[in-house]
């Protein structure tokens, strides 16, 4: 008998290691260690990140494409580097077709308001989904306020799924764009982007995807999924504040009129006109967030750094293992049950207010957040005020579902 | 418990939540006022009956929202039945200071001592809005003012 060599399983992704990068998640509140469950609505950031932004300000800062002066050269050498770094996490195809803006709201409003509002007639429509951030629901309102513009709304399922058949139906001669969340922020729902683009494009509508969670969470491919504009925001994706992305194909982003007025958007500004730069530079009026980029760059090379699909697998089965915990509570009621979703866990509970869950949970150390999420007409679709949701990241544990799952019941046999 | 949450969630406040006085809609209202708190979506309503002197006759409210916004109103309606419109913001003013965990020398000892269980809230600054949303709402009513507002 041979002895045969046992195959050791090594571990893909192991999110201890990876809680040793984020200094915070070792602190404490109100003498409980930190379970922070609240990274949909901010990711914590890792030393690499925060490291990155410090050693840049540090020592290579300046002012970008300005100065002729050695550090401006090498600030705007960073700043470019980002923005080829976002282009290959995006997988588009070319750098200059990645705007970078101060968030995913302003990429979205950036959208609406150089590509959409010059092309709307009284009477046309923007088509979203009732699941949208509001992030991607006021901008249109505004087109509506201002240019007569309709909305018209996709609904989900009960189980908070978007069937691609009802964006078809939904998209009519009048249509300008359709808006979709890649991921919902409250119920996780992954949507089929893929598949709304296509039907969209056969009738010759662009699509605006809001990638702010879906990037965080999922390989994001654009000119895969043809989307015509993906924006997303840096602070989920464990960046830094202050920072956002718009992907738009080159031709679209071409066609638009600028945005915000100021320094680096010009050609040529004379007392009697003024000529734009060509895009992205067209749509970063003003000194932009250039520490930010660097940090966002360091973010995304931190979890390039990682195996995504362990990382995805691991946020998967934390999903799992809370919703299983959370569904034997039968005074809970989960809103968003799609099969294919992402690592947030929204729900409701009998007789007891999402606020005082939450002040609860949060004596115990647990941070959730609790309220309407900025998704009001997708609280109205499932007729609840507000839920409390439990979002998880990279660096959480199942440990830490425990603590969650235990103060639930603490919340409860004080409220209840 | 928790020392805050034990203060925060007293019997008491639970009660008033559970079983809220003058909870529903007055229909010899003379002044109604409404109050949300966009943050977490809650709304709350004040119906208000004041007789010639300006005397508070009847007070009721409407609404949903978290234990302590709820408790608050119930323990705020029982309060200002009677009391003039002077005295009840004379009560709101103490209130609003008893809240933020400031000085309450305005209020009279026996009203001092009723609010007292609401005290606990000052340890939680997130939540104080939830607690004044009712006495915004009740002051917007006498008022005749727009939507209340907290946040």
């Amino acid at each position: 008998m041979t002895a045969q060599l046992k195959r050791v399983p090594v571990a893909a992704f192991d999110p201890l290691a990876a809680r040793a990068d984020f200094e915070i998640l070792s602190r404490t509140v109100y003498g409980k260690p930190l379970v922070y469950l609240d990274s949909a609505a901010s990711a914590q950031k890792p030393r690499q990140v925060l490291d990155a932004m410090r050693e840049f300000a540090s020592s290579d800062y300046a002012n970008v494409h300005r100065g002729v002066h050695y550090l401006s050269a090498v600030a705007t050498e960073r700043y470019e580097v980002a923005r080829e770094n976002v282009r290959r996490f995006l997988n588009a195809g070319q750098a200059d077709e990645i705007v970078f803006t101060h968030g995913g709201t302003e990429a979205i409003n950036l959208v609406a308001h150089s590509y959409v509002a010059p092309r709307i007639q009284p009477g046309d429509e923007i088509v979203l989904s009732v699941m949208e951030h509001h992030s991607n629901i006021v901008p249109w309102h505004f087109l509506r306020e201002r240019y007569g513009a309709v909305l018209r709304w996709i609904d989900v399922n009960d189980d908070g799924s978007l069937d691609v058949d009802r964006v078809d139906a939904a998209i009519g001669p009048k249509t300008k764009l359709v808006a979709i969340a890649h991921m919902s922020n409250v119920l996780g729902t992954i949507t089929p982007l893929k598949d709304v683009v296509a039907r969209a494009h056969a009738k010759g509508v662009p699509v605006l995807a809001d990638g702010c969670q879906g990037v965080v969470h999922l390989s994001v491919d654009v000119q895969g999924l043809d989307a015509d504009f993906y924006a997303f925001t840096g602070h989920k994706l464990y960046g830094p504040t202050g920072i956002g992305v718009l992907y738009g194909k080159r031709a679209l982003l071409k066609s638009m009129r600028p945005f915000n007025g100021g320094g680096e958007m010009i050609q040529e500004v004379s007392r009697e006109r003024v000529t734009y730069a060509p895009p992205p530079a067209r749509f970063e009026a003003g000194t932009p967030p250039i520490i930010e980029a660097v940090g966002l760059a360091a973010a995304i090379d931190y979890l390039s750094g990682l195996d995504r699909k362990a990382v995805a697998a691991h946020e998967d089965d934390l999903l799992r293992y809370a919703t299983d915990q959370v569904k034997e509570l039968n005074w809970v009621r989960m809103i968003g049950e799609a099969k294919n979703k992402g690592a947030i866990l929204s729900f409701e509970t009998d007789d007891m207010h999402a606020h005082d869950v939450a002040t609860i949970l949060d004596r115990e150390g647990v941070a959730v957040r609790a309220g309407h999420h900025c998704a009001q007409p997708l609280m109205e679709r499932f007729g609840v005020a507000s839920t409390t949701r439990a979002s998880f990241a990279l660096y959480n544990t199942r440990e830490e579902v425990d603590v969650f799952v235990a103060a639930l019941k603490k919340a409860r046999a004080i409220l209840g | 418990m928790d020392q805050g949450l034990r203060e925060l969630y007293q019997e008491v406040i639970l009660d008033h939540s559970r079983h809220p006085r003058r909870f529903g809609a007055l229909q010899e209202a003379t002044h109604t006022g409404e109050g949300y708190n966009p943050l977490c979506g809650d709304r709350v309503k004040i119906y208000l009956a004041l007789d010639a002197e300006n005397r508070i006759q009847d007070i009721a409210f409407e609404g949903k929202g978290c234990a302590i916004s709820q408790a608050s109103a119930s323990m705020m309606t029982d309060m200002l039945v009677g009391r003039t419109v002077e005295q009840a913001e004379q009560l709101m003013s103490g209130f609003l200071h008893l809240v933020k965990g400031e000085d309450t020398n305005g209020l009279a000892p026996e009203d001092r001592e009723q609010l007292e269980v609401m005290g606990g809230i000052s340890e939680f600054p997130m939540r104080v809005k939830c607690a004044t949303l009712p006495w915004h709402t009740m002051k917007s009513a006498l008022e005749g003012g727009e939507t209340a507002k907290t946040e």
